[in-house]
């Protein structure tokens, strides 16, 4: 039972981790229909200036005076940095393509994968970058279960990130514009609503999703690789399209849906396997409900 | 000119500012807590440099002050076609057809080394082609059928001395079952949902392989595999046959060859007969094509089958080439790969895969004086080739509009 529980929890911060990079996949997708590639590069690169920069604050000496607000100012700066990023690459990469096929930009973002994946690795060597450790010890102790304070920073994080992008998407003005631009981009723009600046916010908003996402992956493992988007990253479109894509919700049930699966599956079945039991969901889930488990009826989009 | 500049001098000088706020974090703060900015300054200049030099050369384009120089240039090459056109295609074709025979004779073992590889990727961009560009099926898990051609003819050679000429079949056959395996849960899916689905399986495949301990040595890959094998007349002591392997570098390459030959032919008859045109259907609008009494559920199936088939062939040759397989050589990355020569080449054009195919291959061996910037250009070259030539370097002709157009 406690080790089921155990489970449980890893299973949980997972699935959070990889809601909050479908959720990157399901924006972009509901806004322009593109598979973003480079998504999974956002969440490395978030990985690798989270790093940079906490490891910075430690050589200043501010990590020990100040850990609360390094940590902060870590997470926002890092985000926005993603957020730049990702921006920067729609406007370069996929924005003059637009109006072409899906698979040439589908093509585009793949080339701008492997650019950012090898410009992380030229920059940052190709060795793992170690966080620093002494930032969160020790943990709660519930009976035989322990939760480590980062896990618990960790789940907090996610939920807070989760709840705030509901509350953008549903409740004010930039959500519904977002939602209105995702139905309809000449009907939205007929109502002056600038379908160039939301697909850029949402870009943004995606990458800072997965930035931070980044940054706990890397305090979680305690180190980042130039490589690591790509499992994440592929696992992540796999909840993103489990839960129905373009769908915000389905995304977040779909990451806590692969991130289950993936930790029961590991810690019951065999560790060796454990990728292969998100995917084989995904295709059951799949094949009885072809458009994802919230997502609508799409009509017929080709490649 | 100026007035061209004036347009964009604007985009530009913010573009470049944005990229040093990107690069700056990544070069300029160091762990020991101090920050610097000259390696960035250096990085960011020569960017600056070689983009400003770029936009100078479009600029001069779009203003036509170069124009006599690319009058001169359409012109001659109008010419050239006019000329070409006046010969039989049947002349080109056989002239490629003589170039491709005496290639090995006056290279080297490095330069057929690289010609092996794009005939192998001529197969597996043409089987892909089948799914992607005749079916409309985006297919991102298709090295998993190369895989298991490879592994096939690894095992069977390895544990029952089966020759290459008899695994081929073999191979192609299974690669045919794997294909249908895949192909039928997935039929009902469209678009997207399909994509991650087939990305799934060939993960799927590529751990089972990387894990199956037993049967295929796990990540250190099966080791041994002979290459192939004929039987040449011997007359030293009567009359005898004997097993002569392939190992030199340019019978395989003929090998390759012929493979290659074999999957243009046959994508080409299929291209043009009452299969393609029905896959071709589908891919326009598979509603109404099932109203048009075709069976979209066999001719899918078909499609994954038949893709599925060369790669088979092309990943028993693969093996047998490499004597080696390790579930190394099918990741994700190379589906990718050969994804990117069915797109960049032109989707469903015979000729602009094999240029893709071609060019993918070669690009990457030429700048290998570049070493570590190696993926990094070919990684910012294809962004590059897709924003100037969306449509492939030799885009498929096609009758009529395609529901994509009007949408617009």
């Amino acid at each position: 039972m406690d080790y089921f529980l155990q489970q449980l929890i890893n299973g949980i911060t997972l699935g959070g981790l990889y809601a909050l990079i479908a959720l990157g996949y399901t924006m972009v997708y509901g806004v322009i229909q593109l598979i973003n590639f480079a998504h999974g590069e956002f969440f490395a690169a978030g990985g690798y200036v989270g790093v940079i920069l906490l490891s910075y604050f430690t050589g200043r000496g501010y990590l020990d005076t100040h850990p609360v607000l390094c940590l902060t100012a870590a997470f926002a700066l890092t985000m926005a940095y993603c957020a730049f990023l990702a921006i920067g690459v729609e406007k370069v990469a996929y924005k003059p393509l637009r109006r072409e096929s899906r698979l040439s930009v589908l093509l585009s973002a793949l080339g701008m994968s492997i650019f950012l994946t090898n410009a992380l690795m030229l920059t940052q060597g190709v060795y793992d970058k170690a966080y620093p450790s002494e930032l969160f010890q020790g943990g709660f102790q519930f009976g035989s279960v322990t939760i480590s304070y980062l896990r618990v920073m960790i789940l907090s994080m996610t939920v807070v990130l989760l709840i705030a992008l509901n509350i953008l998407v549903f409740r004010t003005k930039i959500g519904i514009a977002m939602r209105a631009t995702a139905q309809d981009k000449i009907m939205s723009s007929l109502v002056s609503i600038s379908s160039n600046r939301i697909i850029s916010l949402t870009f943004g908003i995606g990458a800072g999703l997965a930035a931070a996402a980044g940054i706990m992956v890397g305090l979680y493992y305690g180190s980042v690789r130039y490589d690591m988007g790509f499992l994440p990253g592929i696992k992540a479109f796999a909840a993103a399209v489990l839960g129905g894509i373009g769908n915000i919700t389905g995304a977040m049930l779909g990451g806590l849906i692969i991130g289950m699966v993936e930790i029961f599956g590991a810690g019951y079945i065999s560790g060796q396997y454990k990728d292969v039991f998100a995917f084989i969901i995904l295709i059951a889930v799949l094949y009885f409900k072809p458009t994802g488990i919230m997502g609508e009826n799409i009509d017929d989009t080709r490649v | 000119m100026i007035q061209e500049f004036k347009k964009i001098w604007k985009p530009y000088a913010i573009g470049l500012a944005w990229l040093m706020g990107l690069l700056w974090p990544l070069l300029g703060i160091h762990p020991d807590g101090t920050l610097s900015f000259d390696r960035t300054f250096t990085v960011w200049g020569y960017i600056a440099a070689g983009s400003f030099i770029c936009l100078l050369i479009h600029l001069l384009n779009r203003s036509d002050a170069i124009q006599p120089v690319g009058q001169a240039l359409s012109r001659l090459r109008e010419q050239a076609a006019r000329a070409a056109q006046r010969v039989p295609t049947q002349f080109w074709v056989g002239a490629a057809l003589v170039l491709a025979c005496l290639y090995p004779l006056f290279t080297g073992r490095y330069a057929q080394d690289v010609a092996t590889n794009v005939l192998i990727y001529i197969c597996l961009g043409l089987g892909l082609n089948i799914v992607v560009g005749l079916a409309g099926m985006l297919d991102l898990g298709y090295i998993a059928f190369y895989g298991v051609g490879a592994y096939t003819y690894a095992l069977l050679n390895i544990h029952f001395g089966v020759s290459f000429w008899l695994s081929l079949p073999v191979a192609a056959a299974l690669a045919c079952i794997a294909g249908c395996i895949i192909g039928y849960p997935t039929l009902r899916m469209r678009g997207d949902y399909l994509a991650i689905v087939t990305l799934g399986f060939g993960e799927i495949v590529r751990i089972i392989l990387n894990n199956w301990m037993t049967l295929t040595n796990g990540p250190n890959g099966l080791l041994g595999v002979k290459p192939p094998s004929i039987y040449i007349p011997n007359f030293d002591a009567g009359f005898s046959f004997e097993l002569f392997y392939i190992k030199k570098l340019h019978f395989l390459y003929y090998i390759a060859l012929a493979l290659a030959i074999i999957t243009i032919v046959a994508v080409r008859r299929l291209n043009f007969s009452r299969i393609g045109r029905a896959w071709e259907s589908i891919r326009e609008d598979e509603t109404a094509a099932e109203l048009m009494g075709v069976n979209t559920f066999l001719l899918k199936l078909l499609a994954y089958a038949m893709g599925a088939l060369f790669a088979g062939l092309a990943g028993a040759f693969f093996c047998a080439r490499m004597r080696f397989v390790s579930p190394e050589s099918f990741t994700f990355i190379e589906s990718a790969m050969v994804l990117s020569m069915v797109v960049l080449g032109g989707m469903g054009s015979i000729p602009g895969i094999m240029l893709g195919a071609a060019a993918l291959i070669v690009l990457p061996e030429v700048f290998r004086e570049f070493e570590t910037y190696r993926m990094l250009v070919f990684g910012m070259a294809m962004v590059v080739m897709m924003l100037f030539r969306p449509a492939g370097l030799i885009p498929a002709k096609r009758m009529g509009t395609r529901s994509d157009d009007r949408e617009g």
